[in-house]
């Protein structure tokens, strides 16, 4: 299993309270993840990539291992301890604001 | 017994309050979309029990909500709002040409007869139609064919804020864009023109009377009088008797003319409604006293309301959207402000009180006048 942590807004939207849980079989970069993602949870399309673009949105960050994966292409090969499931990927609403 | 449901979009949710006809006690349900900013809620006159919201935040971009039980629950539907073609360019802030980008919906605008059917008026401005209940999202371009390469955005951003439905004419639809101005189609939406002739913005155009531009801020019609328009503009309130192709101004003896929100009496085709604020640049009621002004003569002519409305200290603002009537027999009225407060008068504005007090920011106000 692939788990992913979502931000509280989209727990709320996809009516999921804890981290959410991904089969591993074929997710293995964090494009997969995504994907993965929308198809089970069909209401969080378009808030985490721009629908027109398909780019991560600006104030959307990913995070895995203690890692700031957000600048790294999409097609990036999840950490190994994301794959094995010993870590999770952090999909984060980054600080705006004071 | 008739129920009324005002649907309050806010800056951090949507509440929904439910009274009576009596309009005496509410109860109060939300927030809704918790921590989002719901621009607008709104019905469908087909069928009250089918709901749309647009859900909106800088992180996570735009989601839109449908109910199909008046808003006890919901679904995310259709969020994609593509641009017909190339999108092309519009004037930006420093004079250049800028992309066209879609950040947001404004205004959700179900069909007068169908359900299923509903527009939105997106920002950067443009017109989107979904026949399927918002699952998918059509643009009518020939709106921004109405020479959308002169539009620029106002302070709160190049929005399409409003849409009227002409209720005697199904290919006919007003709209109104800051700050583009006003325009119509009279063909279902597929060629648009401008309808600013007779608007003057010197403080704000070259061309004071120039055929885009303005700042249009809301416009209002009775639905028995669809060719009769009413228009708070950035400064003046203005009426055209001929469906837009000209306008006059009508602001006579009001404290200011600038402000945001217009509004018609639900039984009174000729009774209006504004809420002056001070200026462009002091976004408050004039003197701190909170006053709903009416006419009973289509403009011109405006007396104060201020029975039940806080007479000094009060510094909040009305958004555009933010004003609406009920259809009871005694037309109820409603407002929200910036403060989180939403008011209401039973009595066609004669006296008011505050269903809630401290809300969010309130970006819109809807009521549904429920049998």
């Amino acid at each position: 299993m692939i788990r992913v942590i979502l931000p509280q807004h989209l727990r709320t939207l996809a009516q999921v309270s804890q981290e959410v849980e991904l089969p591993a079989e074929s997710v293995k970069t964090i494009s997969a993840v995504l994907n993965t993602l929308l198809i089970k949870y069909p209401m969080l399309r378009g808030t985490i990539l721009d629908p027109s673009t398909g780019q991560r949105r600006p104030f959307i960050r990913f995070f895995a291992c203690g890692q700031d994966l957000s600048l790294e292409p999409l097609a990036t090969p999840l950490p190994e301890a994301v794959l094995a499931g010993e870590e999770p990927f952090r999909i984060v609403g980054a600080m705006a604001g004071g | 017994m008739s129920e009324v449901r005002v649907l309050v979009g806010t800056q951090k949710g949507a509440f929904i309050l439910t009274s009576d006809a009596k309009r005496s006690t509410w109860d109060v349900r939300g927030p809704l979309f918790a921590g989002w900013e719901i621009y607008h809620m709104n019905g469908s006159p087909a069928d009250p029990q089918r709901l749309y919201a647009s859900q909106s935040n800088g992180w996570f971009g735009q989601v839109i909500q449908r109910s199909n039980d008046g808003g006890q629950t919901w679904e995310a539907v259709g969020n994609k709002f593509a641009y017909e073609g190339v999108p092309g360019t519009h004037q930006w802030y420093d004079g250049t040409q800028h992309p066209w980008e879609f950040k947001r919906v404004w205004q959700l605008q179900p069909s007068l007869n169908d359900p299923e059917t509903v527009y939105a008026g997106v920002e950067d401005a443009g017109l989107f139609r979904s026949a399927d209940g918002g699952q998918s999202w059509q643009e009518l371009p020939g709106l921004r064919a109405a020479k959308g390469h002169l539009w620029q955005p106002g302070a709160g951003g190049m929005c399409l804020h409003t849409i009227l439905l002409d209720t005697s004419n199904p290919q006919r639809i007003f709209v109104a864009i800051s700050a583009a101005g006003a325009f119509r189609t009279d063909d279902g939406g597929l060629t648009w023109r401008p309808i600013n002739r007779g608007l003057i913005s010197p403080g704000e155009l070259p061309d004071k009377s120039a055929e885009v531009g303005h700042c249009v801020h809301n416009l209002a019609m009775h639905p028995s009088r669809p060719g009769i328009l009413f228009m708070q503009k950035h400064w003046d309130v203005m009426r055209s008797d001929n469906a837009g192709d000209s306008w006059h101004e009508v602001s006579g003896n009001l404290p200011s003319d600038f402000g945001f929100p217009i509004a018609v009496h639900a039984h009174e085709p000729n009774t209006i409604y504004v809420i002056p604020i001070k200026s462009d640049s002091e976004h408050y009621p004039p003197d701190g006293k909170l006053r709903v002004y009416r006419s009973r003569s289509g403009g011109d002519e405006w007396e104060a309301l201020t029975n039940g409305l806080p007479q000094k200290d009060c510094y909040v603002n009305v958004l555009r959207s933010a004003l609406a009537v009920d259809t009871l027999d005694s037309c109820g009225i409603y407002f929200g402000t910036t403060g989180g407060q939403v008011y209401a008068s039973i009595d066609s504005g004669d006296s008011w009180n505050p269903i809630v007090r401290d809300l969010p920011k309130v970006l819109s106000v809807e009521v549904q006048s429920l049998p």
